[in-house]
């Protein structure tokens, strides 16, 4: 053991002038659930299709389990892979369709017919495989092909944005399943998703992609909570970027003048110099309205959204600040009024400094 | 409804009744009348097609030489076309002359298919222009083409000439439905079954094979057909002992339309609607099968 699940090593996919895949280093470490995460075009579905074998990296190698791929074609490889269109033999019944894997390697019978039963009872879908895939629900052929998967024990399993086409129910109903599976049978899963939310939800951690680069691998609350990138911050939920110089550091909280009138104290993670450009990200619902805040805002809209309402507030002529405050007990809220005058501010723990 | 009458407000309502009625009358008459003409110009339509060839299954059973007048029913026309040893001979030939075509084009039909939907090569666009040539071809031109090829290699004229020329046009046509059979596969049924180990000769014949077969029999079906109904190219490009039955029932026919051409007709009719019924039968499964 000791080495990770999947490694890749400087890969670079190039198609034609396009490169789809720059110079990309990941380490994905057994039994992860780990989350390619990206914009559509940012190369996060090349890289799965090079570990998986589909595409061959122009430089640079994957290796699984420390053993260098190379040119090894998909199906040496020990891993498997849920298609975004699921990709079911149509011409095949369900347990044919399963059976699939443990035929070409060769299983006997009675073997491959109790670990199909097996894998069928997994996904809940017993009782289903005399069936053919055309006589499914989306949900089921989305298990089935789990389940095909999952039957010849991968060691890891990629999986293509395999809830894309659900509906947004049974999307959040087969996220939890999925999870509760991968904790189950244990396998490495390698999941691409432009879903942030789906994204933080089931990873362990998460690659963010974009233009083919990898910009930060972490965990969920690392990715939310310390962006290293405005584009990090951006993709993963909502957040304000703040553009300023740096005025004053002290230690690791450095004050921001926004443009050059409004001082904003933040956590920096960088050596900064006074006068130099920095950004600083806020998280909406990291705000606080009222309270003797230090900045002071005019309030420009109000919406309610249920359990929260959405303040847009001008700070100045070229910033405005997006606020989530949430609605708890009906007597302590007050809604501030679009025109009215608030103060504005947040712990300088929860505001990072960024800097290009 | 008539009970609201009483009250003036709904007035307009009640006035405006009898009106609609009237011209909703007038609409169902219109649609009625439409109806009714448009039934009877698809009924006329398919008269004319059709006509002839019930006038010709008729009088293949009329007992008189003459088609201009009917005398009563007979089996003898029937009887003597099976006697007939020439044409048992030119259907021998057909025969013969309709498997090997068939046999042959499809494989080379089908694997221009799967080149030219799977693969990128340098001269794919010409090729896939190219392959339309054949059927769009005046079977005249086809005909002399070949002739003058063949003579041209001194190759004497037979079975082997007539094979190959219709094998040269059937290709176009096999490749073309295979083709719409295959544009209607998903790629990634063959990448999903090398992920789960199949090598590619694996995955084609376990999965893309499969899904191909309707449209690799329908397109065998249809060279069966053009192969055994061509009568144009093999005229050209056939020799002594190789008649094929159109060329043979064309040279009947100089002599005089006899009731034995109605009934071999009529056989030959009935073969050639049941070969395209199958074949369009197999299209429409595999077209279901992929939904």
């Amino acid at each position: 053991m000791g080495n990770p699940a999947v490694q890749l090593t400087q890969v670079t996919k190039a198609f034609g002038e396009v490169l789809a895949v720059s110079d990309i280093d990941l380490r994905i470490e057994d039994g992860e659930f780990f989350s390619l995460l990206g914009p559509s075009g940012c190369g996060k579905t090349t890289t799965l299709r090079i570990i998986a074998g589909f595409e061959m990296p122009t430089q640079g190698d994957v290796l699984i389990r420390g053993r260098s791929m190379g040119q090894t074609p998909p199906f040496k490889r020990p891993v498997n892979t849920v298609f975004q269109n699921y990709a079911l033999f149509p011409h095949m019944t369900i347990e044919q369709n399963v059976a699939f894997g443990l035929e070409m390697k060769k299983v006997d019978k009675a073997e491959t017919q109790r670990r199909v039963g097996e894998a069928l009872e997994m996904v809940r879908l017993p009782n289903m495989g005399k069936r053919r895939p055309h006589q499914l629900s989306g949900g089921q052929q989305q298990r089935v092909a789990l389940a095909r998967a999952l039957v010849n024990e991968p060691e890891v399993l990629l999986l293509d944005e395999p809830l894309g086409a659900l509906d947004l129910k049974l999307r959040k109903a087969m996220q939890l399943e999925l999870k509760r599976l991968q904790s189950q049978v244990g396998i490495t899963f390698v999941y691409v998703t432009h879903d942030q939310e789906e994204a933080l939800t089931m990873s362990d951690r998460i690659a963010v992609m974009n233009d083919g680069e990898v910009l930060q691998v972490g965990s969920p609350v690392e990715i939310y909570e310390h962006p290293t990138s405005g584009f990090v911050a951006d993709f993963i939920g909502e957040s304000n970027m703040l553009y300023g110089t740096v005025y004053a550091v002290e230690g690791t909280e450095a004050v921001i003048l926004v443009d050059g009138t409004v001082p904003v104290r933040a956590h920096t993670d960088y050596d900064l110099s006074h006068g130099q450009r920095a950004g600083v990200v806020v998280r909406p619902e990291k705000i606080t309205l009222g309270n003797g805040g230090a900045l002071l805002g005019r309030v420009e809209e109000v919406v309610y959204i249920g359990t929260d309402t959405r303040y847009s507030i001008r700070l100045t002529d070229s910033t405005t600040l997006i606020v989530r405050e949430q609605n708890g007990n009906s007597d302590q809220v007050r809604l501030y009024e679009a025109g009215e005058e608030v103060s504005v501010g947040w712990s300088p723990a929860q505001a990072i400094v960024l800097v290009d | 409804m008539a009970s609201s009458s009483t009250t003036p407000s709904t007035q307009p309502v009640t006035e405006g009744h009898p009106t609609s009625r009237v011209s909703s009358g007038f609409a169902s008459f219109w649609r009625q009348l439409g109806k009714f003409l448009l039934s009877g110009w698809a009924l006329i339509f398919f008269v004319f097609l059709y006509l002839p060839i019930v006038t010709l299954i008729v009088f293949s059973f009329n007992e008189s030489r003459f088609a201009t007048e009917w005398s009563g029913f007979t089996l003898q026309w029937y009887g003597e076309l099976f006697q007939n040893r020439l044409l048992g001979l030119a259907l021998r030939n057909s025969l013969i002359v309709a498997f090997s075509t068939t046999l042959i084009s499809t494989a080379i039909g089908t694997m221009v298919a799967v080149a030219l939907e799977r693969f990128d090569f340098k001269g794919k666009l010409p090729i896939d222009a190219l392959l339309f040539l054949p059927i769009i071809i005046p079977d005249i031109a086809m005909g002399i083409m070949l002739l003058s090829f063949f003579a041209l290699l001194n190759q004497s004229l037979g079975f082997v000439t007539i094979i190959i020329a219709h094998t040269a046009f059937n290709i176009s046509f096999v490749a073309v439905i295979v083709r719409a059979r295959m544009a209607d596969i998903d790629p990634t049924l063959e990448e999903a079954a090398n992920d789960l180990g199949a090598n590619e000769w694996q995955a084609f014949w376990r999965v893309g094979f499969p899904l191909l077969l309707p449209g690799i029999l329908a397109g065998a079906l249809t060279a069966f057909t053009l192969s055994l109904d061509d009568y144009v190219v093999t005229f050209f490009v056939s020799g002594p002992g190789s008649t094929t039955l159109p060329v043979r029932v064309y040279g009947m026919i100089r002599r005089g339309v006899t009731p034995e051409i109605n009934a071999l007709s009529s056989l030959l009719l009935v073969a050639s609607m049941i070969l395209v019924v199958l074949s369009l039968a197999l299209q429409r499964r595999s077209s279901r099968l992929n939904v």
